[in-house]
């Protein structure tokens, strides 16, 4: 599946696109199919977001697992500070980002 | 230590309103994100992994008590109660709202502090030895200097958009505290025959994807001509200097490919040009600059330390450093507890640090490239109580240079660049020789550790270095040996195919073997490697 | 302020797309030549800089020339800074436009380099541009405008 992401304008905070708004879970990201541009375009244009970019993922019985590491990173939070991982990406456990 | 007047004050309270403007143009949409980023990269401002980053300038890694509180009160203020020392002698803040940054510079200038051009392609924070002012073997304090180059590289109107961002690093003593020669510009303060003071200029040194070692290029510049010529570095660099292509673009690049003698020549010239036009601030701004840093009143006393506590000896042999008065020493609060986030601290240590150097050390800190902080004057009589309370604190790690002393950039963990987590190899590595016990025979042993070709961590510099590359979407790690940042400075050379996490932190004990077995009395880990070559290590490490 | 000569009505008011003029001189109203050309041809009054070119081969030229004008094709690109301090350390006196990719935020390091006219491809915020102009209260370097420095203010 094709999710987009980015981070919040003012807040800096990762965000994903739910297909209605910017959630801060990743597994509330919606494939976008072929859309993404048109969306990602929009969508910074109304500051909502900053600096998005779209991705590949796939649907897994954990949620939305983004393909790449970096994603997966951004998704959970760093590594090192398990005290501080996002709170509603916390059902997969931290094997999932590596 | 410097303190600002009227003036600095006004032009970074400016800067802040500046910002301030920047920022709601930017949240109103009359900015684009294309045009705010080089806008809010000049004020320390980065989009990284998580949220933004905001950078704080510590001019020459010099800070006093009320600045480290401030910086310990915005870690718990604005961000998630710690911040990151960095091998710029910066800090970092990793979890800033863009709302907010503008009230962090307001607090932050409060206390004579901003995060001005800390990124951009403009004259970085320029850095020192981290012992100024407090060394046995230096010459003078450097640190006067590096302010009157602090002063004129800021808000440069002609150097503000060049090809690629510039550091400048000063120092003055024989011992290369600061990694002089991988700068842009190296400046090392010295005396000549006839027994005047004035500036060696090495230019053209540098890390990243392309490491260089800066030539010099002028023996002596007198002092009431640095600024001038530092400008002519500096002009030739901007106008020539590659922009075609970004990984080409810092000066070290130009110097190498016009030459070194070539680079020279034009920077005479144009150094002969500005100097009629009469570019140098007047030496009376010196004179004004240098009792900021004369020396606080020392006092005579014992000289000798009680060593009965086994613990506190082997702190004061590992972290602590000959001073110039016989009755002080420079002690190293080390920021790397076993196991522990290299470079990171809280808030609550921040002042905690912060209370020590009022009550210890006149009032100052230092922080060091190797990303630890310096109580650069403290009392021989002192040290035992200086100690307790950093060990109650968990700063009181006995590793100052050891293997356990590892620099490591952020990484994967928090880089959008990173190829790779530094981090997690740094705190698995120095707990594994905590463990082994092996950490004291090593001696003096610097691993530095980079996420990714940038080389924020000095991997190129370290006797062992790693760096993180992306393996088919994978954490991969190429191991180095025989670098240096020191005045024996060298650059590190790959030993061949990399490793996986585990494989990399297992050949980093097998490279250690090797030394051990191997050396001869009195050798480092770099001495022997520099007597017998790559290739036992690569046997050791391939040859399965 | 640092706008000796620049009078409201001047702001958006001039002609071929300069938005900025900090002259009384009538502007010149010829195109410009590129600097090859104007080193070959004896009687063009008027240059244009591109980032690449050598500002040095215009000293010989100066005398003649009324217009400088310096691209800058992308902001980043500083080289037109270097280009117009030493048109002005070698004396020039005639009008020195940036145009291009000029934005609010390079306003007042422009006008220290000696710049004293601005023609941006996209018009700027009139109000934006005025508060850039103003600038910092005071300078540290010595550049092409005649500011003393904090350094030198602090020993008058
Ligand atoms: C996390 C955000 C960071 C980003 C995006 C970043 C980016 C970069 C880049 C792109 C380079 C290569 C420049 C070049 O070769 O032209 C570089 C070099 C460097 N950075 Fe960072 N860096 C970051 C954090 C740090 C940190 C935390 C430190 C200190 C620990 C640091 C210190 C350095 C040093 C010492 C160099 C190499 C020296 C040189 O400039 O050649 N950076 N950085
Ligand atoms: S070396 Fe690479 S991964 Fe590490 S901080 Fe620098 S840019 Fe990021």
């Amino acid at each position: 599946m094709n999710i987009l992401t980015g981070n919040d304008l003012k807040t800096g905070e990762v965000v994903w696109w739910d297909g209605q708004n910017w959630s801060l879970s990743v597994h509330d990201a919606v494939d976008v199919g072929d859309m993404g541009e048109q969306i990602l375009a929009a969508e910074e244009a109304a500051r909502r977001v900053n600096v998005p970019y779209a991705l590949v993922a796939s649907r897994t019985e954990e949620g939305v697992r983004p393909a790449h590491i970096k994603d997966r990173v951004r998704a959970l939070g760093p590594t090192v500070r398990r005290d501080l991982a996002v709170p509603t990406a916390s059902k997969t456990g931290w094997d999932w980002v590596i | 230590m410097y303190q600002y007047d009227q003036y600095d004050q006004a032009m970074v309270d400016a800067r802040v309103e500046e910002f301030r403007d920047q920022a709601q143009r930017r949240l109103d949409g009359k900015l684009t994100e294309d045009q705010f980023k080089p806008l809010r990269l000049m004020n320390g401002l980065y989009l990284q992994l998580h949220a933004y980053m905001l950078r704080v300038a510590i001019p020459y890694g010099t800070l006093n008590s009320r600045q480290m509180t401030a910086l310990g009160d915005i870690a718990d203020k604005y961000d998630r109660g710690y911040g990151h020392f960095t091998t710029r002698q910066n800090l970092q803040y990793n979890w800033i709202k863009l709302e907010d940054a503008a009230d962090i510079l307001a607090d932050l200038s409060k206390v004579e502090m901003h995060a001005i051009q800390t990124s951009g392609n403009c004259i970085r924070n320029i850095s020192s030895d981290h012992f100024a002012g407090a060394a046995h073997d230096e010459l003078i304090d450097p640190r006067p200097y590096a302010e009157l180059l602090r002063q004129w590289s800021s808000f440069h109107p002609e150097f503000t958009y060049l090809p690629r961002k510039f550091k400048i690093a000063v120092i003055a003593a024989e011992t290369d505290r600061a990694a002089m020669r991988l700068h842009d510009i190296g400046i090392q303060i010295v005396k000549n025959e006839a027994g005047e003071v004035g500036a060696s200029f090495y230019v053209g040194g540098g890390m990243g994807r392309t490491p260089m070692i800066a030539p010099q290029i002028r023996e002596f510049v007198p002092l009431d001509q640095l600024v001038t010529y530092a400008e002519a570095c500096l002009r030739v660099y901007n106008r020539y200097g590659r922009r075609d292509n970004k990984y080409k673009a810092r000066i070290k690049i130009l110097v190498h490919e016009m030459g070194a003698e070539e680079y020279t020549r034009q920077v005479e010239e144009e150094f002969a040009h500005l100097l009629e036009q009469g570019v140098e601030p007047p030496l009376a701004e010196l004179e004004r600059i240098k009792p900021f840093f004369a020396d606080p009143a020392f006092e005579d006393g014992p000289k000798s330390i009680d060593r009965s506590d086994p613990d506190f000896a082997l702190w004061v042999d590992r972290n602590t450093v000959r001073h110039k008065h016989d009755s002080y020493v420079s002690a190293v609060i080390s920021l790397k507890p076993v196991g522990g986030i290299p470079g990171d601290a809280t808030g609550d240590q921040m002042r905690l640090m912060a209370k020590l150097a009022k009550q210890y050390s006149f009032d100052e800190l230092r922080v060091m490239h190797t990303q630890n902080i310096v109580l650069p004057h403290v009392k021989i009589a002192d040290l035992h109580a200086l100690w307790t309370e950093l060990e109650a604190a968990d700063l009181g790690a006995p590793n100052l240079d050891t293997i356990e002393d590892i620099i490591a950039c952020p990484g994967l963990d928090y880089c959008a660049l990173a190829n790779a987590r530094s981090i997690p190899l740094a705190q698995r590595i120095s707990e594994n020789f905590a463990k082994n016990g092996r950490t004291e025979e090593l001696g003096q042993l610097k691993l530095k550790i980079s996420g990714c070709i940038n080389a924020c961590g000095h991997h190129h510099a370290g006797h062992i270095g790693i760096l993180g590359v992306d393996k088919k979407g994978t954490e991969n790690y190429q191991l180095s040996l025989g670098g240096s940042e020191a005045e024996d400075v060298s650059l590190a050379k790959i030993t061949g195919p990399g490793f996986d996490e585990d494989g990399v932190i297992k050949a980093v004990e097998t490279v250690t073997d090797v030394y051990l077995e191997t050396r001869e009395d009195g050798e480092r880990f770099l001495d022997t490697y520099r007597r017998i070559g790559m290739t036992p290590f690569k046997e050791a490490l391939y040859d399965k | 302020m640092t706008s000796e000569n620049l009078h409201s009505q001047d702001l958006g008011a001039s002609p071929d797309e300069v938005q900025f003029r900090f002259r009384n001189d009538e502007p010149a109203d010829h195109g410009t030549v590129t600097v090859d050309a104007c080193c070959d041809q004896t009687n063009a009054t008027a240059v244009r800089i591109e980032p690449g070119d050598d500002a040095r081969v215009l000293l010989p030229f100066l005398d003649r020339l009324a217009l400088v004008e310096v691209n800058f094709p992308t902001f980043g690109d500083g080289r037109g800074y270097s280009a117009a301090r030493i048109l002005r350390e070698a004396g020039y006196k005639g009008e020195l436009r940036a145009v291009g990719d000029v934005l609010i935020d390079q306003l007042s390091h422009m006008r220290r380099c000696g710049f004293d006219a601005f023609a941006p491809d996209k018009p700027l915020d009139e109000e934006d541009a005025r508060r850039a102009f103003e600038g910092f209260g005071n300078v540290n370097q010595s550049a092409a405008d005649a500011r003393r420095t904090i350094a030198e203010l602090r020993h008058e």
